[in-house]
């Protein structure tokens, strides 16, 4: 199971570069990524409830770039737990950035 | 309320150069789902900054740099590292999802491992943090099984005829992470400076000599 405290993950600090690359290129990467990770601790899922609909993305769209695939998983997974409706979602979007 | 509320100077520049990129429309869908979200009371938005800092900060490559070390300095951990990866990574205090099932596989001089995941992007986080661009691309997760040779070689690591090539596809269930062997002339260092000569790619086993 996926339900380890974040308290329990430990090591030593680097800045948010890997092996030179940026670790996210765009600000909403990361708060793609995050809610999911989040969503799932939270839900206490198992990882696979959500990699199993990034898989069935992928493999729809495989030239998709993967955080919009990933950002897709991440909707189905929020609609298919009844956390909120599609249209909910499309009611919520907003017009522009919020500032930062 | 519009953007017109705002109490703008017109007697001044307006600076239109401050302005930021329009906001493309998957971005706004990943706004929207972080503002229902939250409006539900499901996740709030420090849970969400929590977990990407721990991703940009915590997690990568310099946590598995240390396991491989200390395998290389230590057959009694080498060998509880190899038949059960997860406890023994965890003993260097590395865990967390998506490492809850390692399997740490060991190159020799016979054999070289290759670590991919076809399917998407399963990748050990604990110990390599967040996979590269090139692991997430079709061309990888497609080659990596069907040619390895060949790509190795393209990566900068061609292997002889008599090095036999295993590779591991990742899933939801197992990561994989390999140990690389350690370099030759290596024996006056000590762990801290081995670590520092382990590649992320070597983890993954796209670089096969150190």
């Amino acid at each position: 199971m996926c339900n380890v405290s974040f308290e329990d993950w430990t090591g030593d600090g680097a800045p948010p570069r890997d092996n030179g690359e940026l670790v996210f290129e765009e600000p909403w990467h990361a708060r793609a990524f995050a809610m999911a990770v989040a969503l799932v601790e939270k839900l206490d899922l198992p990882w696979s409830d959500f990699q199993s609909r990034l898989i069935a993305g992928i493999a729809d769209d495989p030239d998709r770039e993967y955080y919009e695939s990933w950002a897709a998983a991440l909707e189905q997974l929020v609609v298919d737990h009844g956390l909120a409706t599609a249209d909910a979602i499309t009611a919520a979007t907003p017009t522009e950035r919020a500032p930062l | 309320m519009t953007e017109h509320d705002h109490d703008h100077d017109h007697g001044h520049d307006h600076g239109h150069a401050h302005h930021p990129a329009p906001l493309a429309p998957i971005e706004a869908r990943v706004a929207a789902i972080e503002a229902v979200l939250r409006e539900a009371n499901v996740i709030d938005p420090e849970a969400v900054d929590s977990v990407i800092e721990m991703f940009e900060h915590t997690m990568g490559p310099m946590n598995g740099a240390k396991v491989v070390a200390r395998a290389w300095v230590d057959p009694e951990y080498r060998e509880r590292l190899l038949a059960d990866g997860t406890p023994a990574i965890a003993e260097l205090g590395f865990g967390g999802p998506e490492g809850d099932h390692m399997v740490v596989v060991a190159n020799t001089p016979e054999v070289h491992n290759l670590v991919v995941c076809t399917l998407c992007s399963c990748y050990p986080w604990p110990v390599l943090g967040l996979p590269p661009k090139w692991y997430k691309a079709p061309a990888y997760r497609s080659r990596a099984v069907r040619e390895p040779r060949a790509l190795l070689a393209e990566m900068g690591s061609p292997l002889p005829d008599d090095v036999e090539v295993r590779v591991w596809d990742s899933s939801a269930e197992v990561r994989y992470l390999v140990l690389p062997e350690r370099p030759p002339n290596t024996a006056d260092l000590s762990e801290e400076e081995l670590a520092a000569l382990v590649t992320r790619d070597a983890m993954i086993g796209v670089q096969r000599v150190l």
